[in-house]
């Protein structure tokens, strides 16, 4: 039985759901969560559902937005007078940033974005796509500990039968250490929606979107379904959409539920990037696009005649 | 001021991956090697900022095999003052790879004052030798950088999180910055830059030379495999307006009854 440690983040008043994934498939071991900030009752809650033993909020001055230095300082001193083996965290923008850091502070190793683990003994590995999914390995960690895992949100899923744990809560005074990359600002995105690497249902549009305004009728298909809209190289390239749209191997590497593909030819690195989604649906005019040998569902037609029929059937279905 | 900038040499993003036959790694016998496309942000937000201060030399450090030096020669060609290579094999794990670069910077005698990197390398995709460097060299660092600007090293630096938020930094001291596409427009080699670049100087370290050794393993990778091809899926033809209702009806009710993800 291995000494776990999970950092979590929050949205709104909820864990992120990438965290009770991680809880799940730990079942077994020791289990603690750290978080920055406090936590609310329902996020405790869920915490104690999935397995959290003790739940320490850390709090001190200069914690109130994220800094590198600053979150890593702090962990560090929480982390370093315990005897974790192991410091788990979803693959998230924040922690994608902050776990090599703190990692590198105990000049320990990181397993990143794995997609599925397990335990020999205490002995973590894990699997990983390299290559942005165009092929898997074993991964494994020596040297000191704690070792370090991020996640991929949404591929363990959620257990069906939590094993509960005793979520006592704790508040722990940490410092923030010296920070001399000072965050001035935070400007919020276009879109409230879960970012694409949290998303679990995509819409995403191609070259064939044509033009930046078409992709409105992305939106509102994905507005009904309560999904994040993505983009292919060949529309972000084209100006059709922003980089932080893009799924692929120069951009997000995304394994939501539903992925709908939307005048995507389906270029190899494209395919890199959505291959692990749970269910595919594609819609190209092309029948020999490459894009139909990875669907589930492929619709042989044009976007701009479909997606309108679409939106009208999912909205008949889930209202 | 001394600006380096780290860069990967990586498989072309349309290169079909086949692991090896031992299953240690990659078939890399034919692959077209390319930049990592993200470095190349790096390596021009080097020159545009070389340009704007006066009296700055950049060098570019790579990590990797020796074979093949073109990444390099490609980065000297755009404009950059020198390179430093530190062989090692391609596959050498972050902690290890970040280590080595420090070594590099370390063993040219000079002090960073700006280090570049790209966000992440698309081969490996770890996302983390800007972050294990910074913190290596006690510096900040600030990832996924999509806006740059200031003087010297007091910069104001634009990071991009989830869903296209923007987070603003402000630095004034040396720190590791790892660039994301969107932050410049990199420049192509001219010729007469692609000439230069052949008398421009480019050092050899082994990773002993800077001392980088077994101890320093942190990652092991085994079974490289290619993943599971799905079985055939449905194929719909609704080119005609009279199909398109009928399919599309269908296709939903298939992803409620079926695929059970509605």
């Amino acid at each position: 039985m291995a000494n776990v440690l999970v950092f979590t983040e929050t949205q709104g008043e909820h864990v992120k759901s990438v965290t009770l994934e991680i809880l799940g498939k730990l079942a077994g071991h020791n289990v603690d969560v750290a978080c920055v900030g406090s936590l609310s009752d329902i996020a405790t809650a869920d915490l104690a559902k999935y397995g959290a033993g003790n739940i320490h909020s850390l709090t001190g001055d200069k914690l109130d937005k994220y800094s590198p230095e600053g979150y890593s300082n702090a962990l560090h001193g929480f982390i370093a007078d315990k005897s974790y083996d192991y410091v788990f965290a979803g693959s998230t923008s924040l922690a994608k940033d902050l776990m090599p850091r703190l990692a590198g502070t105990f000049n320990a190793g990181m397993a990143s974005e794995v997609i599925n683990f397990a335990f020999e003994g205490d002995n973590f590995h894990g699997t990983r796509p390299l290559f942005a999914g165009k092929c898997l390995a074993k991964v494994e960690l020596v040297g000191p500990k704690p070792h370090f895992v991020t996640v991929r949100p949404n591929a363990l899923g959620l257990p069906k039968s939590p094993t509960a744990g005793a979520g006592t809560k704790a508040l722990v005074a940490v410092s923030a250490g010296e920070i001399t990359a000072v965050i001035q600002e935070i400007i919020k995105g276009a879109s409230e929606k879960l970012d694409l690497t949290e998303a679990n249902i995509i819409v995403s549009g191609g070259r064939a979107m044509k033009n930046e305004d078409n992709f409105k009728i992305l939106h509102e298909m994905a507005d009904v379904l309560g999904a994040t809209v993505g983009a292919s190289r060949a529309a972000v390239d084209s100006g059709y959409a922003a980089h932080s749209m893009q799924v692929g191997q120069t951009g997000k590497t995304v394994s939501p539920t539903l992925y709908i593909a939307c005048g995507i030819s389906g270029a190899i690195q494209h395919l890199a990037g959505m291959r692990t989604s749970k269910v595919i649906v594609a819609i190209n005019t092309d029948p020999d696009a490459p894009i139909f040998t990875k669907a589930d569902y492929g619709i042989v037609g044009d976007l701009f005649q479909i997606v309108p029929i679409l939106t009208q059937e999912f909205k008949k279905l889930l209202n | 001021m001394n600006i380096f900038v780290c860069i990967k040499q990586v498989p072309d993003t349309e290169t079909k991956v086949t692991p090896n036959s031992d299953g240690t790694y990659i078939e890399t016998s034919s692959i077209k090697w390319i930049m990592n496309p993200y470095d190349e942000y790096a390596v021009e937000q080097a020159l545009l900022h070389k340009a704007a201060n006066t009296g700055s030399t950049i060098t570019v450090v790579r990590v990797g095999a020796v074979k093949d030096t073109e990444v390099l020669r490609t980065a000297l060609a755009m404009g950059v003052d020198e390179a430093i290579l530190v062989d090692a094999p391609d596959n050498l794990d972050s902690y290890q790879t970040a280590k080595a670069i420090k070594g590099a910077i370390e063993k040219s005698g000079k002090t960073a004052d700006l280090i570049l990197t790209g966000k992440q390398a698309i081969d490996d995709d770890c996302l983390q030798v800007p972050q294990l460097l910074a913190q290596l060299m006690e510096l900040p660092s600030i990832s996924v950088v999509v806006g740059f600007e200031g003087t010297g090293s007091d910069l104001t630096l634009r990071r991009e999180v989830e869903g296209g938020a923007i987070e603003v930094y402000k630095t004034s001291g040396p720190c590791v910055v790892a660039c994301n596409k969107g932050l410049n427009s990199p420049r192509y080699a001219s010729l007469p830059g692609i000439m230069k670049a052949k008398k421009k100087p480019l050092a050899i370290h082994s990773l002993t030379d800077i001392g980088v050794n077994q101890d320093d393993v942190r990652v092991k990778y085994s079974n490289f495999v290619l993943p599971p091809e799905k079985p055939a899926g449905k194929k719909f033809e609704a080119m005609e307006e009279g199909q398109q209702a009928a399919v599309v009806a269908e296709v939903v009710g298939l992803l409620r009854t079926e695929a059970k993800v509605l």
